[in-house]
């Protein structure tokens, strides 16, 4: 956001900042090397006061102000080290450690901890208290996720305030205020917030832990690599962090355009699953029946061959790629060169079912994270974000709370962001489009003369409802001016995976089949012609035997894809099956041939997130046993069909894509090197948001007093700095980018090639009619909850236990109508199976809807939604 | 316990006095810990959803005054003073004697506060927040059994008007 506030200049400890009226002087300071320091002073966070550890001296002002709440003035003097400064210093943690256990030996947070920090830098170094300190019971736990230890807390408020400010899930507070003081839960409702593990990371002392980290490894143990998080495609940017080759834990950095340094719990403790039991360690084929380890050759040469007799009998349209949008970019173009470049077919869908078509996808206008800031309205047309993007919630929370930006919320049940909404529509699942045509009329008293962008989240809000009224609905509002599109895709690198070819029609860069021929026939020597299938239709296909060889990468497919019955068919139905994947899925568990791949953690790389964002992913351990990275698997699937891709290194990779893929343009290994937060696509409408230069703080005198303990010896001048976690890439970027800043960005990537048309979604839509309800029928809402039967939470043991119990959520005047008590058992019915559920009475659902989130409990939605349907509606009975 | 129904009425009325809805988790408090004799964790939920809070939030506002029992007490909240000068004249003997002679008692609750600003007659008591001073061991028991008698007469615990008004 432009700031446009006058600039004054402020003298800090004598030496003379400019800095814009009204901001705090902490952050002046900060910003301009003077470190003053504090507890409860959280950037992203309203300033309380409450620590007193930043007290300072200004010129004319009477007593201390502390500097966090304390705005600058022109021609503030402000002194920071005098004597009275460091004599308060000396006070307030001399105070703040009276009741603190100094059990540093064995807390977590020693060794990182800014009270033993800020103590040894600026604090008496000897308290006068000989009195017994404050007790209580310790840890206690306030979620499955986070205990406790009241005894360390020093009452800074930045986890209250992290639940009430940033969460809007105000389940802790202050209780017992006064000599007692402490943070509470209300008995038998627990700090169930999906953002509960940034409490932890804000805590400035160790009296909230991670129940995953605890014990688990001391600081100075720790090596940390740059990384983004790919549980969802929100990206949030993080730093990865493992001990013996063991991954212990993510800890979110602050970006200004993607995650403010938050994540949620999903992400941040996920990587649990990398270390799963179940993890496959050897590739494995198909002998007698079952599936046997074998060695890599063996098991590459048995792919190969099962789909070179596919494309020798039926050609290449009889081969299919189903997944790919969990990897990286650099596996997405690899497979989509395997798949279209070398075997021929179009028959190519990362997304399982669940998504958006590709030219939606590509075709729209896009908006990025930052633009939501600065709208003047935001419509949510899709999914809950609470439960599938969290970090965008927070994101899309923020601008409306704090920064006033009106929501109008279209959707079928209420979600996480109803409640903040200025205006809402409300539709039966499936009618959209006609929500769609009242928007225009709703949006006007909303933006009411604010200027900006209008940003879109655009989605499917649940699988049981086909892509197609949310197509018809986003034809629709393309047609108000000044729109722009969050198009809200779920898995970690979905965006990247169509970005690059992984969608039937698409080749690498956004362009279509046509657009792209003459380019991708020079650069890769021969390209598909014919629009292949999307998953629905590659199931279809292959149900009818007309699939030869089925490619499954990643994606646990028959739990992912909302017709469990049709994927079982064309899993079946396929001549050949090769299986990509981390684990044995049920899917994998009939392929042909298994081959193991790395995950997350494991393998470097870029990724790419909702808003088209490239972002680095680092590798911080080796895989155990024989797992090797998707895009060397495709690579050696290449040479046995005849192609040497001659592509060793994932910067290499990045070339090739920079090179060949119109909209990567310019953006090649150099560049994702050195662009901080990552390289929005098309780069050409997105330049002047690249950051080249690492996040420096600069520091103008690190030799504070330092700590003169009475008696023999003496201290060494202890060098003192509090910043975020030091990542490994930063170091080495920073040597790069000193290297490298004269040089411009190189921009003869792609010379030699043909031009090539970026996709625009120009087809009018025509709008097909979503069928009528029946006044017998309840038509079913499935969207997804945070925690699911997904790979990353069922192989996490700390959130495994959150998934919640599977319940079929409706009116209770429905309930009443069936004729059963809340909570009791129905047969519940679709044209395409039936299941017995329990039936919950929930006010907030309406008449006529039932609620049920996706991929919950051994069988659920899957097994009665029919993909080739447009909405799922379906009937109670009683069992009595 | 949920709000009777007439205090509900009453309840939805202060909820509508303040123009900021969470203005009202005080004096609903009162109107709950009136109702039930002390404040239930069944009453914070309700108030909390009233005013659209979470439970946390009243919890842990009304955690900070001492005059919201969350544990159940007696028809008779007996507070005596031990500071500094009822110390001197004799609270500490006096809470001694009462603590003991009402152990078992489930309508009298002893409970020690500070300062009660009654230093000039020390030692100090109160009654469901009604004052007596210049106290004996002897002499608070009476004045108890005369309250339990009917002799006196209480105020609610809140230290309102018995069984009604929000304090």
């Amino acid at each position: 956001m432009k700031d446009e506030r006058e600039i004054v200049t402020v003298t800090i400890d004598g030496i003379e900042m400019q800095a814009p009226k009204g901001e705090l002087l902490i952050r002046v300071a900060q910003d301009n090397g003077t470190f003053v320091p504090r507890f409860c002073w959280h950037e992203r966070m309203k300033p309380v006061g409450m620590c007193r550890m930043c007290l300072v001296e200004v010129e004319g002002v009477r007593g201390m102000p502390p500097a966090c709440t304390t705005t600058v003035t022109d021609g503030m003097v402000v002194n920071t080290k005098s004597e009275t400064v460091k004599k308060a210093q000396d006070g307030v943690l001399e105070f703040l450690l009276i009741n603190h256990p100094l059990d540093c030996p064995v807390c977590d947070r020693g060794g990182e901890c800014p009270l033993q920090d800020q103590t040894l830098a600026f604090g008496p170094g000897e308290s006068r208290y000989v009195e017994e300190k404050r007790h209580f019971e310790k840890p206690i736990p306030i979620s499955e996720l986070v205990l406790l230890d009241r005894e360390r807390c020093i009452q800074c408020s930045r986890c209250t305030r992290f639940a009430d400010e940033i969460a809007g899930d105000r389940l802790i507070d202050f209780g017992e205020r006064g000599g007692e003081m402490q943070v509470i839960t209300y008995p038998d409702d627990p700090f169930t917030s999906y953002f509960s593990g940034n409490t932890v990371q804000v805590c400035p002392v160790g009296a909230l832990t991670a129940k995953p980290y605890r014990f688990r490894a001391r600081p100075w143990d720790l090596s940390a690599v740059e990384t983004s998080c790919q549980t969802c495609s929100v990206g949030c940017r993080g730093s990865l962090e493992s001990s013996s080759n063991e991954l212990v834990r993510l800890l979110g950095v602050d970006v200004e355009p993607v995650n403010h340094g938050w994540l949620c719990d999903k992400g941040r403790f996920g990587y649990e699953a990398t270390h799963a039991e179940d993890r496959a360690r050897n590739p494995m084929i198909r002998r007698d029946g079952s599936l046997v380890e074998c060695s890599w050759p063996e098991a590459l040469d048995a792919a190969a061959e099962g789909i070179k007799r596919s494309l020798d009998l039926h050609g290449p349209a009889s081969i299919a790629m189903v997944g790919g949008s969990r990897g990286t970019n650099e596996d997405a173009y690899l497979w989509a060169r395997l798949a279209k470049g070398v075997i021929g077919t179009d028959n190519v869908d990362a997304q399982i079912g669940d998504g958006l078509p590709a030219e939606v996808v590509l075709g729209l206008p896009g908006a990025t994270i930052p633009d939501l800031d600065e709208a003047a309205a935001i419509i949510l047309l899709g999914p809950d974000l609470k439960e599938e993007l969290p970090v965008l919630y927070l994101r899309v929370r923020r601008a409306c709370v704090d920064l006033g930006v009106p929501i109008l919320d279209v959707s079928a049940v209420d979600h996480g962001l109803s409640k903040y909404a200025s205006a809402t529509i409300r539709h039966l699942p499936g009618e959209q489009a006609s929500a769609a045509r009242e928007i225009s009329a709703a949006l006007a008293p909303l933006i009411d003369g604010r200027s900006g962008p209008i940003v879109v989240v655009l989605g499917r809000s649940d699988v049981a409802t086909s892509a197609e009224p949310t197509v018809a609905a986003a034809a629709i509002i393309r047609e108000i001016p000044n729109t722009r599109f969050l198009v809200a895709l779920r898995r970690g690198n979905v965006r990247g995976a169509i970005d690059l070819g992984l969608a039937p029609g698409f080749l690498p860069g956004r362009v279509t089949l046509d657009a792209g021929a003459e380019r991708f026939v020079a650069a890769w020597g021969s390209a598909p012609a014919e629009v292949g299938l999307d998953t629905a239709g590659i199931f279809n296909a292959a149900s009818e035997g007309r699939i030869g060889a089925l490619i499954l990468v990643g994606a646990d497919i028959v739990n992912d894809f909302p017709d469990r019955r049709l994927v079982r068919a064309g899993v079946g139905g396929a001549g050949f099956v090769i299986c990509i994947n981390a684990t044995v899925t049920e899917a994998a568990a009939d392929a042909d041939v298994f081959l193991p791949a790395t995950v997350w953690g494991e393998k470097a790389g870029t990724t790419t997130n909702l808003e088209g964002r490239i972002s680095r992913v680092g590798r911080k351990i080796a895989a155990v046993g024989n797992p090797m990275p998707d895009f060397r698997i495709a690579s050696e699937l290449a040479l046995r069909l005849g192609t040497d891709f001659d592509l060793e290194t994932v910067e290499e990779i990045q070339d090739e894509i920079a090179r060949v893929a119109p909209a990567f343009a310019e953006v090649d290994a150099q560049l994702l090197k050195r662009a901080r937060d990552g390289v929005v696509l098309p780069l050409a409408l997105h330049r002047d948001e690249l950051v080249l230069e690492p996040r420096r703080i600069p520091v103008i005198d690190f030799s504070w007093e330092p700590i003169k303990p009475e008696g023999p010896g003496e201290f060494e001048v202890v060098e003192f700095e509090v910043v975020e976690p030091v990542l490994e890439a930063d170091a080495s970027d920073e040597a790069a980018a000193e290297e490298e800043s004269a040089l411009p960005v190189d921009i003869s990537n792609g010379a030699g090639l043909p031009d090539a048309q970026l996709f625009v979604w120009s087809a009018q839509h025509a709008a097909q009619p979503t069928p009528g309800r029946d006044n017998y029928a309840l038509r079913l809402s499935a969207g997804r909850s945070l925690y699911d039967n997904g790979r990353t939470v069922a192989s996490t043991p700390a959130l495994r236990a959150l998934i919640p119990a599977q319940t079929l959520r409706v009116n209770p005047s429905e309930i009443s109508r069936v004729g059963v008590a809340d909570g009791e058992s129905v047969r519940v019915s679709t044209a395409r199976g039936s299941l017995v559920l329990s039936l919950t009475g929930d006010a907030n659902v309406p008449a006529g809807v039932a609620v049920m989130p996706f991929n919950i409990g051994e069988t659920g939605v899957g097994d009665l939604v029919d993909v080739s349907l447009v909405v799922t509606d379906l009937r109670l009975e009683t069992l009595r | 316990m949920a709000f009777t129904p007439e205090n509900l009425l009453l309840a939805n009325e202060i909820v509508a006095r303040y123009p900021k809805t969470k203005s009202a988790i005080l004096p609903l408090a009162h109107l709950a810990q009136d109702q039930d004799g002390y404040l239930t964790q069944d009453a914070m939920r309700e108030i909390a959803g009233m005013i659209g809070v979470t439970p946390a939030e009243v919890l842990g506002t009304c955690s900070f005054y001492t005059m919201f029992k969350r544990d159940e007490v007696g028809r008779l909240v007996v507070s005596v003073c031990t500071n500094v000068t009822c110390l001197v004249m004799g609270g500490p003997e006096v809470l001694e004697h009462l603590e003991q002679r009402y152990a078992s008692d489930k309508e009298v609750t002893i409970e020690e506060v500070e300062c009660l600003a009654a230093c000039g007659n020390a030692p100090a008591m109160q009654v469901n927040y009604e004052f007596h001073e210049s106290l004996t061991p002897g002499s608070a028991t009476e004045i108890i059994e005369a309250y339990k008698a009917g002799e006196l007469t209480a105020r609610g615990v809140s230290g309102g008007v018995a069984g009604g008004g929000q304090g």
